[in-house]
């Protein structure tokens, strides 16, 4: 089958990516073997499995949320930023990372990211109402962005120490360095769960793509739908950025890259970017890490720097085709 | 004839202005019920409650004698297929997706395409003539042809209602006839239409019975002739209407009253 070639290609290239994260580092070590030295079983399992596994997550969920918030506004420019929710989760983060709880309980990071998120949706919907158009949902989006982007200057701004500033400011920047399996268990869940009300909307999806009369015309009327993208949105990003920071730039690229490879179809885009984002992310990590240096770079620092200016050339090379 | 679809007083208005004020239409398996009244009549509207995309703030709409609202909305998409105006397309879809979007309501969510969806997306791309086109990008079609690709979506779902906002706008007069001819042919089989139109030609020619709107109210409701011919409608159109009949069928000229 033409159509199946492309997921099982990058799935296959994902698995060879996970290998080769569990593998690399400061010491090679050939993950499929077993026994040996006890170090060597707490470095692959305790410290790099979990790095991968957030790569594959959090890349994974980036890449179909990207998906779905451009099939859902028609527009190959939208990401999980635009509707707010990368920013509420991030302030939810600093926020406890500001007053000290994240020290206290380890599940309160995450705990405070999902929380912003999940705000971020009730602060959109407050503001548009159900019934709004998707041109609102946007301006809603930004409003809330611009905001929350004025608090988290805030908190940053009156923190108590130098020491703090800079926990929040790296935390920001987006790594998957030191997680451990905990925070991979704790924010999975939402993450699959996220990404299950994503894939349940892909026929909407298909259907928006000959506009908003023609798909409630074939069953899609409803505004429970677009609030299904929304919130699956904000439950798997809010997770995501609960655990790594702000990872940017995924979201937007891999599902502008693998559209054409997929005839244009919202649908079949959504699996085929949440492939895509995780073996973004996993090499991305492996790439944070060979880079090495005396400190390491943050992996949201190395998206933006190779995000940025390749979608400027995608842009730039198409600029005379519609998309 | 028993009426499949029918809007019983239907009034809406956006904020204080009254766009459809206490309409009444009926259609039936069989019939081209056309659609005319100068620009601003209220005939998108009017539309756009039959196809239940907007609820009439009186009045009721009804499907086989049950209110609209409560039939279920995959039902709903299954059994009335809406075309609007423009059918714009987001994406750079290959024709054969777009006419495949059309079987979204008669699908389970998690199928493929089954024989008979494939059946049913042939049989519509023979009707409309876009077989040729199957592999053709849908956006970079000539307009003529997307409307046939769009008709071919509507009518793969093989509703029992279609309801087409100006379908023929922007067409060249060969394709116009194209179009309502396929049209006709459907109703022909058993399908009800409402059909928006502005050329009173192609209304005397392919319509079996006409409504007239003017400024939200029914102004005429009849055969097609009758309707052409009545004196209400050259007054809200502010023209002069002559009829004539021929082997070919009925011709309309029109000038300035």
């Amino acid at each position: 089958m033409k159509a199946a070639a492309l997921p099982l290609s990058l799935l296959t290239l994902l698995a060879l990516g996970v290998l080769l994260g569990l593998a690399h580092g400061e010491v090679w070590l050939n993950p499929l073997v077993s026994g040996g030295e006890p170090w060597r079983e707490t470095v692959l399992w305790e410290i790099r499995l979990p790095r991968v596994l957030l790569a594959v997550l959090v890349g994974g969920v980036l890449g179909m949320s990207g998906a779905a918030l451009q099939g859902l506004l028609r527009n190959p420019l939208a990401d999980p930023a635009i509707i707010g929710v990368s920013a509420c989760a991030a302030f939810g983060a600093v926020l406890v990372l500001y007053t000290g709880l994240a020290g206290l309980l380890w599940f309160a990071l995450p705990l405070g990211g999902m929380i912003g998120a999940g705000l971020s949706v009730l602060l959109v919907f407050l503001l548009t109402g159900s019934r709004s158009s998707l041109f609102s949902l946007i301006l809603a989006g930004m409003a809330v962005n611009a905001f929350v982007g004025a608090l988290i200057a805030l908190v940053l701004n009156v923190a108590s120490n130098p020491f703090a500033m800079s926990e929040m400011l790296y935390w920001l920047l987006g790594s998957f360095a030191n997680r451990s399996l905990q925070d991979v268990a704790i924010a999975a869940p939402f993450m699959l769960t996220g990404g299950g009300l994503l894939l349940a909307t892909g026929r909407y999806l298909d259907a928006l793509s000959l506009a908003e009369d023609t798909a409630a015309s074939l069953g899609f009327g409803s505004p429970r739908w677009r609030w299904l993208v929304v919130g699956g949105v904000a439950c798997a990003v809010g997770a995501a950025v609960s655990v790594s920071g702000n990872i940017g730039f995924v979201g937007l690229v891999v599902p502008h890259l693998l559209r054409p490879f997929v005839g244009y179809q919202p649908r079949r885009l959504l699996w085929t970017s949440a492939l895509g984002g995780a073996l973004l992310l996993v090499l991305a990590d492996v790439l944070v890490q060979a880079i090495g240096g005396r400190v390491e770079l943050k992996l949201g620092v190395i998206t933006a720097l190779i995000g940025g200016p390749f979608f400027l050339w995608i842009i730039l090379r198409t600029r005379s085709t519609q998309w | 004839m028993v009426s499949l679809l029918r809007a019983e007083s239907v009034s809406f208005s956006f904020a204080e202005n009254p766009v459809l004020q206490a309409v009444n239409l009926s259609v039936a398996p069989g019939e081209v019920l056309g659609l005319i009244g100068p620009n601003g009549a209220g005939k998108t509207t009017l539309l756009r409650i039959l196809a239940g995309l907007l609820d009439a703030q009186q009045g009721a709409v009804l499907m086989d004698g049950a209110p609209l609202q409560t039939l279920p909305e995959k039902k709903r998409a299954q059994q009335i297929g809406y075309l609007p105006q423009g059918a714009p397309a987001h994406w750079p879809l290959t024709v054969e997706r777009v006419v495949e979007l059309g079987r979204i309501p008669h699908r389970p969510w998690w199928a493929g395409l089954a024989d008979k969806d494939r059946a049913c997306i042939e049989a519509a791309m023979e009707l409309t003539d876009v077989r040729h086109l199957r592999q053709r990008i849908v956006t970079e079609l000539s307009g003529g042809e997307r409307t046939r690709v769009m008709l071919a979506r509507v009518l793969a779902a093989q509703p029992r209602l279609l309801l087409a906002d100006e379908p023929v706008a922007a067409l060249d007069p060969h394709h116009q006839l194209q179009v309502m001819r396929t049209l006709a042919q459907v109703a022909a089989q058993g399908s009800a239409m409402v059909v928006v139109l502005h050329d009173l030609g192609l209304a005397a020619r392919f319509c079996t019975r006409l409504l007239a709107l003017d400024a939200g109210n029914v102004i005429a409701d009849g055969p097609t002739l009758d309707v052409l011919r009545s004196d209400t409608l050259a007054a809200a159109y502010q023209l002069r209407i002559e009829v004539s009949k021929d082997a070919e069928g009925a011709w309309v000229r029109y000038r300035d009253a």
